[in-house]
């Protein structure tokens, strides 16, 4: 580039606005390279705050920043150094209704690092509306990735699908768990939802202390504690119906483990000898007000490390522990609680009790370190590759502001070369013709129109799968359902009542053949649902009870780079997605030599000897797992 | 507290990245020690990448002057004279670099790497040259290689948007775990002044273009007697000339060096700030891999250029002639 292209860029980049949107692993970097590339005028929006854990990577923020608006504090720490240079800072959700169409129309173009599916849409949807150039990016591990959208040019960020997070039949989880993260969602949204959770909250678990013999027989709730019930007699009680009663009565059903491998009922009088409740007197002697939030079970029972493997005995000991500890010492919490990794108690309980369920049913304990990664949704994260991808952005963003089309590309950060390339440069496609979000392509919902509600219809389709945040509903001139601030007391009645009602039912009946129209206003979305009635639905296969399809399946969707790639916290999912597959005829990217290996096919791991560590995927990606069991 | 175990103030910090490449390479990261020579853009974002990744520690040597030309591309450095005057690039980024990790030490040391004795490179796990001069680089490394201890050795360069890294490990042990087997590999490094001798006519075709324009520019610096990147475009006719002879010296034609390359690179002295994040992140993982001794090294050439979008590995060595 000679001097006089070199002058042109940097007035490009000088005049440019530019909005970032997250300020977390990938954004703390970018803005660093954005203002030392020239950049002048950034904006950002970040609704989290900073946590301990970040600072591994987000290196603008510091200790003492933990707590405050991360937002925030990235513009400050950038400001140390280019002072001279205008940073809004905005410590707000991208969804809010203040961040409408007009908003975006004042940016040159939108750089996101976001960490889940549902705010990507929702910026792909605005910048779509509004027709300012995406440039989107993720990361996981050592895997990175960039691509450019610009609409009418360019796929948008959901002409490709991009999987849902994972979610697992009722019964997996209640009564036949083959993998540990069933065992994990069991303990999680099942067993400490009931135990400390919302009362009023519905739940699969079973609580009936029924005799199987007499039915007639007043049933209680097992998880209602008594008023001075002995905290560790009651931690048995729930022990013994979860781990020996339940299984006992799953068991008595014959047809269910036919093909499967039974389960064995677990008792605390085999596995715990009753003097440990004498020895444990530290718990009994606490003054049922004493309010600690960093209680924590392990150092009470001597264990001190998080990567240690638990038997049974010691994960049936944190589990009484800490389900005392939670009565004793947290006892006004209990009722409100929902599980947060950061809460360390709530992590030991549900490792304990995972792990427990997971030896009654044959199948291999973890460590409290990779239990909590799977609870939690952890994703893995290292600086360098955020680091790489920022460069990456910033460099895409120059072409975009140059409108130097034919030079924009996705990158891909590979952890192994592919064909000798670590970055792997690939020409975008062009949109999907059958695209929903930006080619209007109409949708096919296969539903029971006679049993279906049409509450299962907004819950499960519209905002689920279509990602709509404030949606309308229309069937010819009918309005069926809408949401919003502006609405009087008879409409929302109204609303309501439709809600309940099965959609053949509904005041303007949705039948076979019907079409639907669902709109976002903020987003500036609108898609028509074709409605075909269907009797029958597969409980595995179709749990939903209704199949949503009509848009192109990305050629690369089968179920091995399917289940690699995302959830909430989804990062490099093109990676594996965007490799080998038919290519149609419309699509502008050549096969050449720019084909990504499906790195996750090669299992070269290389690790020296005495290394345990796996890499922990996203959790709902288990079948993915490469672990040695010990 | 320096126990065999992580304490529990890193296992809290370090938690992410545990989860990528496990703990006991993040004891073993804790213990090394990096030694980082000539600090500009790319350099100083590896070593923000190095103290966040929590080495022992950092050893930084640049004894020159904080100036303008410094402060681009350099986010260690803050812009305010009053605070830089006098001080050494190295001084300040220690100071800024400090700030990124609390366990991690970070130090300066005073004057020319290339006077050092050889025993001065055994304090150290990781040698990093950045801007090196070809003299240098081969100074140096022959002296990493004569230590028993095995210190692993990089160079790194950026010019424009261009970047070079050389990785020399000698002789690397590690396993790989292939099809639920673990398999024993050793891959054997050549020594710096191979790498950069190797006769250019069994070089295969495809190879990195970058990796014949910098031994151009290596050799127009060196027998100028330049510093790292103290040339310009009115260079340009002593580089061709300089690509002619050594294109003539090892029978190849002038096309395998594209000029336009050599003029980038000679006049694009400024490094270009999205390419040291890419170039730094990548000589950082490089050394990371190196010291925990997971994952498989680059052998041993890497080349990223803005202008096309690749980052190549390159492996040149002189077993091409046999």
């Amino acid at each position: 580039m000679d001097t006089q292209q070199q002058q042109q860029q940097q007035s490009f980049i000088q005049g440019a606005k530019v909005l970032m949107v997250g300020a977390g692993g990938i954004g703390c970097e970018l803005l660093k390279t954005l203002a030392l590339s020239g950049f002048q005028d950034i904006h950002i929006i970040d609704m989290d705050t900073i946590e301990v854990s970040n600072l591994n990577r987000q290196f603008l923020f510091r200790r003492s920043h933990v707590g405050q608006s991360k937002a925030k504090v990235a513009r400050d720490a950038v400001l140390r150094f280019r002072p001279h240079i205008n940073i809004r800072s905005y410590h707000a959700n991208v969804k809010n209704p203040e961040f409408d169409v007009d908003f975006f129309k004042q940016f040159d173009v939108v750089l996101n690092g976001l960490d889940n599916l549902d705010a990507r849409r929702h910026v792909n949807r605005l910048c779509l509306a509004a027709d300012v150039p995406l440039v989107e990016s993720g990361t996981t591990g050592f895997l990175g990735q960039v691509t450019v959208h610009v609409k009418g040019k360019t796929e948008c960020y959901e002409c490709q699908t991009k999987p849902a997070p994972k979610t697992y039949p009722v019964c997996t989880i209640t009564s036949t768990p083959t993998k540990f993260v069933h065992c994990i969602v069991w303990a999680k949204d099942l067993l400490f939802a009931k135990l400390f959770g919302d009362k009023n909250q519905d739940n699969d678990l079973n609580v009936r202390a029924n005799n199987a013999a007499s039915s007639s027989k007043e049933t209680e709730d097992v998880f209602e504690r008594a008023e001075d019930e002995d905290i560790d007699q009651y931690g048995r009680k729930i022990y013994d119906h979860v781990f020996g009663y339940n299984i006992e009565a799953a068991l008595s059903n014959e047809e269910t483990w036919k093909n499967r491998t039974r389960p064995r009922p677990i008792y605390s009088k085999e596995v715990l000898p009753e003097s440990l409740s004498q020895q444990n007197g530290t718990t009994q002697n606490c003054s049922a007000t004493d309010d600690d939030s960093t209680v924590s079970a392990m150092p009470l029972l001597g264990l001190k490390n998080p990567q240690e493997l638990w038997g049974l005995t010691q994960n049936s000991l944190v589990f009484i522990e800490a389900l005392k500890l939670f009565f004793a010492k947290r006892k006004k919490e209990i009722g409100h609680l929902t599980f947060d990794k950061d809460d360390q108690l709530a992590v030991e309980f549900v490792t304990a009790a995972a792990n427990i369920r997971a030896e009654s049913f044959g199948i291999p304990l973890h460590s409290l370190f990779e239990a909590k990664g799977i609870a939690g949704n952890i994703v893995h994260a290292v600086a360098t590759t955020n680091a790489i991808v920022a460069g990456l952005i910033v460099i895409e963003a120059i072409k975009v502001l140059k409108k130097d089309a034919d030079k924009y590309r996705m990158t891909y950060c590979l952890e192994h070369p592919s064909r000798k390339m670590l970055l792997m440069p690939v020409e975008p496609f062009e949109p999907n013709p059958a695209c929903y979000v930006c080619s209007k392509t109409p949708l096919v919902l296969e539903i029971n129109t006679q049993k279906s509600k049409l509450r299962d219809l907004v819950d499960k389709i519209v905002t689920a799968k279509l990602g709509m945040n404030l949606p309308l509903i229309m069937h010819g001139a009918s309005l069926l359902y809408e949401v919003g601030d502006d609405l009087d007391d008879i409409m929302v009645a109204n609303y309501n009542a439709n809600l309940e009602k099965s959609l053949s039912e509904l005041p303007s009946p949705v039948i076979n053949g019907s079409i639907l129209t669902v709109e976002d206003l903020q987003q500036e979305l609108s898609c028509k649902i074709n409605v075909k009635h269907r009797e029958e639905f597969d409980e595995e296969k179709e749990p939903e009870g209704m199949v949503l399809s009509g848009w192109t399946q990305s050629p690369a969707t089968n179920g091995e780079s399917a289940s690699t790639s995302n959830n909430e916290n989804e990062k490099a999912v093109d990676v594996t997605e965007s490799s080998s597959g038919p290519e149609m005829a419309s699509k502008k990217r050549r096969l050449s030599e720019t084909q990504p290996e499906n790195d996750k096919k090669e299992t070269e791991n290389v690790e020296s000897d005495d290394d345990e560590i796996m890499e922990i995927e996203n959790p709902v990606m288990v079948s993915k797992k490469k672990k040695r069991v010990e | 507290m320096d126990g065999e175990e992580l304490t529990e103030q890193e296992t809290a910090l370090y938690d992410r990245q545990i989860r990528v490449w496990g703990a006991n390479a993040q004891r073993r990261l804790t213990k090394s020690h990096i030694l980082v020579s000539g600090i500009k853009g790319t350099v100083a974002e590896f070593c923000k990448n190095i103290v966040l990744a929590g080495v022992g520690s950092v050893t930084l040597m640049d004894d020159s002057l904080v100036n303008e030309e410094a402060l681009n591309a350099n986010f260690l450095i803050p812009p305010d004279e009053n605070a830089y005057r006098g001080k050494t690039v190295a001084e300040i980024c220690c100071d800024s670099l400090k700030d990124f990790n609390p366990m991690v030490l970070v130090s300066v040391e005073k004057g020319d790497l290339s006077a050092r004795s050889t025993e001065f490179f055994e304090k150290f796990d990781v040698v990093v040259i950045g801007y090196g001069s070809l003299a240098t680089k081969k100074a140096v490394n022959e002296k990493c290689r004569k230590l028993s201890k095995r210190v692993a050795f990089y160079t790194v360069d950026c010019r424009d948007s261009c970047g070079e890294i050389f990785v020399d490990l000698q002789d690397y042990k590690y396993t790989k775990k292939k099809l639920e087997e673990k398999v024993e590999c050793e891959l054997n490094f050549p020594s710096f002044q191979e790498a950069v001798s190797v006769p250019w006519k069994p070089i295969p075709r495809r190879t990195a273009k970058l990796y014949f324009a910098m031994r151009v520019i290596e050799v127009f610096e060196e027998n100028e007697g330049r510093k790292h990147g103290e040339c310009s475009l009115l260079d340009l006719p002593t580089v061709l000339e300089i690509k002619k002879k050594l294109c003539e010296a090892n029978s190849v034609s002038e096309s395998l060096v594209p000029d336009s390359l050599l003029e980038r690179l000679i006049s694009g002295t400024i490094e270009f700030p999205p390419a040291c994040a890419i170039v730094g992140g990548i000589l950082a993982q490089e050394v990371i891999k190196a010291v925990s001794g997971k994952g498989e090294p680059l052998k041993n050439f890497f080349y990223y250029d803005a202008q096309d979008g690749k980052g190549v590995m390159e492996d040149i060595s002189n077993s091409f002639t046999s």
